[in-house]
């Protein structure tokens, strides 16, 4: 939504409150969505001429509940679930409370609720993730078909079967107790690093990156993190996704992928880098360290290095080692033996590599053999980083990162056959 | 709102008749269906046989089976079930996690149908 109405700007920033008030009065998220559809389309078209009002969130949730209450009316002759809705609804408080200046205080913690809800267990993450980009980021269910590559009828149904489900198991959108506050508020995390994932290296598009779904993460992070400020692992996720994103701009050029070592730090966007390390900053005051900072504290020193060359390796191969004793996974394992590699040497960071070949999941993982093939070719074992990257490219699903691959692979022959050892060539993109 | 706890079980992993683990399990039982029944949430609940006294009937083109043993031959059978009727999914699942066999077989909670004119 742009246009001269400033109703753009404010829908951002106000739909997941505006949901989060409708989910609490009225306990139906089909109907709350719905209404707040309905607000934000007679704010565009009144505030354009009328002008903003004094306060456009209680005028918005005043509108929006008018609405809900219209909607009903009209349906009341359907069903009892409908006339019990009716009837809670004239119980609401009368309008005049709500229509002060400035926004409630009380409504933070109704968004935090409403992402809980929508990140509930009993929901698969799918839907999990579905519910999170409608509910709480107000995309349409087009937007998010298109993000995920399928269609929006297939995400129609998706987002329809989990409000299904929500209303006939009784999912509550509400306040859990204190004791299970902080692992429901660990799953809004793992929801969100999902959707930053997607947008950053995607599984399903020929794109590398997908800016509208690392935006989202984004913006998701920083509302987490507003909303529970003094959990740790929070502004670890905030700082981490920011620290990542940041790099966004020299990830790809020319359709091809371009690795950590070749990226143009000039494209780094600074102001997003400072961002993700004050949450890092306040992720440490909290004392209580987890993953997220481990990983949030390697990109930072990713971030901060002024020169690829000048990375501070062995402290990254320490917050890897850190991580590993953590979550144990392969893929830790196998960015922690490019460390090494750069600490040590590529020899050692290729040994570490062989050892993860037996392990689930590396056979069919480019990165793995992409990775095997850069160590060997430090090694100067050409022939057979060739082949690492040729196995490397059958695994491979995205353009971007396949024309990195095929650009390596052309360089190694190349190389192979001018007979100059690799670790003394320096290449030339 | 009634939730169904169906309880699977996994005949190899209950404790021995007679040992202090049987025991101190069925304690716990004891001790778990006293709280939901205490808070007022307990509708009904039963204990199933074992799997192997299952039989099992099927009706296909006007021909009825019979076969001996459970409608599917898993790891994890059928042992038991609660009815409770709370506020919402959050409450069913915190009963759910004091009931014993979590901890090596599974709980499946399921709202019931709630059929009009019933």
């Amino acid at each position: 939504m742009r246009d001269g109405s400033g109703v753009g700007e404010i829908f951002r920033d106000r739909w997941p409150r505006l949901i989060s008030v409708l989910v609490r009065d009225f306990g139906d998220l089909d109907l709350a969505e719905e209404a707040a559809q309905e607000a934000f389309l007679e704010a565009a078209a009144r505030w354009g001429e009328d002008g903003q009002p004094r306060s456009p969130e209680a005028w918005l949730v005043t509108t929006a509940r008018r609405k809900a209450i219209d909607r009903i009316r009209r349906n009341k002759l359907a069903t009892e679930h409908l006339k019990t809705l009716a009837d809670a609804a004239e119980r609401l408080p009368a309008t005049a409370s709500i229509d002060e200046d400035g926004p409630t205080p009380e409504l933070v913690d109704e968004q935090l609720v409403v992402l809980l809800g929508c990140c509930h267990p009993a929901l698969s993450h799918e839907a999990q993730v579905a519910l999170t980009l409608r509910i709480v980021g107000g995309l349409s269910t087009e937007q998010i078909a298109r993000a995920f590559l399928v269609s929006p009828s297939t995400m129609g149904r998706r987002l329809s079967r989990a409000k299904s489900k929500i209303r006939s198991a009784r999912i509550p959108f509400s306040a859990p107790d204190q004791s299970t506050l902080v692992t429901r508020i660990g799953a809004v995390r793992h929801v969100i690093y999902l959707i930053f994932s997607e947008g950053h290296a995607s599984t399903v598009s020929t794109q590398l990156v997908r800016g509208d779904l690392c935006d989202e993460a984004v913006w998701l992070a920083e509302l987490l993190a507003k909303l529970v400020p003094d959990e740790a692992e929070v502004r670890g996720l905030a700082a981490l996704v920011l620290l990542i994103d940041a790099r966004r701009a020299s990830r790809v050029i020319d359709g091809a992928e371009v690795l950590l070592a070749d990226q143009d730090r000039a494209l780094w966007d600074r102001p997003v880098i400072e961002r993700g390390l004050a949450h890092l900053g306040a992720a440490h005051a909290q004392r209580s360290l987890g993953p997220f900072q481990l990983q949030a504290a390697i990109a930072s020193l990713h971030a901060t290095a002024p020169t690829f060359e000048e990375t501070d390796w062995s402290t990254i191969v320490g917050l890897y080692d850190a991580l590993l004793r953590r979550e144990p996974s392969s893929v830790v394992a196998l960015n922690r033996a490019v460390a090494v590699s750069y600490a040590t040497g590529a020899e050692a960071g290729l040994a570490l590599v062989e050892a993860l070949s037996e392990d689930e999941g590396m056979a069919n993982y480019p990165y793995f053999h992409s990775t095997r093939a850069e160590l060997l070719a430090r090694s100067d074992r050409l022939p057979e980083a060739v082949n690492a990257f040729e196995t490397a490219m059958g695994s491979c699903t995205n353009e971007a990162q396949m024309q990195h691959l095929k650009r390596r692979h052309r360089c190694l022959i190349s190389c192979h056959h001018s007979e100059i050892p690799y670790s003394e060539m320096r290449e030339t993109p | 709102m009634k939730y169904m706890l169906l309880c699977y079980t996994v005949p190899d992993e209950v404790p021995t008749p007679g040992t202090p683990e049987q025991a101190a399990e069925a304690e716990e039982w004891f001790a778990f269906t006293n709280a939901v029944a205490q808070a007022g949430a307990l509708v009904n609940s039963d204990p199933l046989q074992g799997a192997e006294t299952a039989t099992t009937i099927r009706l296909r083109d006007g021909e009825t089976t019979i076969t001996d043993g459970p409608y599917l031959e898993t790891k994890e059978v059928l042992g038991g079930y609660y009815v409770l009727d709370v506020d919402n999914i959050d409450v069913a699942l915190e009963w759910a996690a004091k009931i014993p066999l979590v901890r090596y077989g599974s709980v499946e909670v399921r709202p019931l149908l709630d059929l009009p004119g019933s």
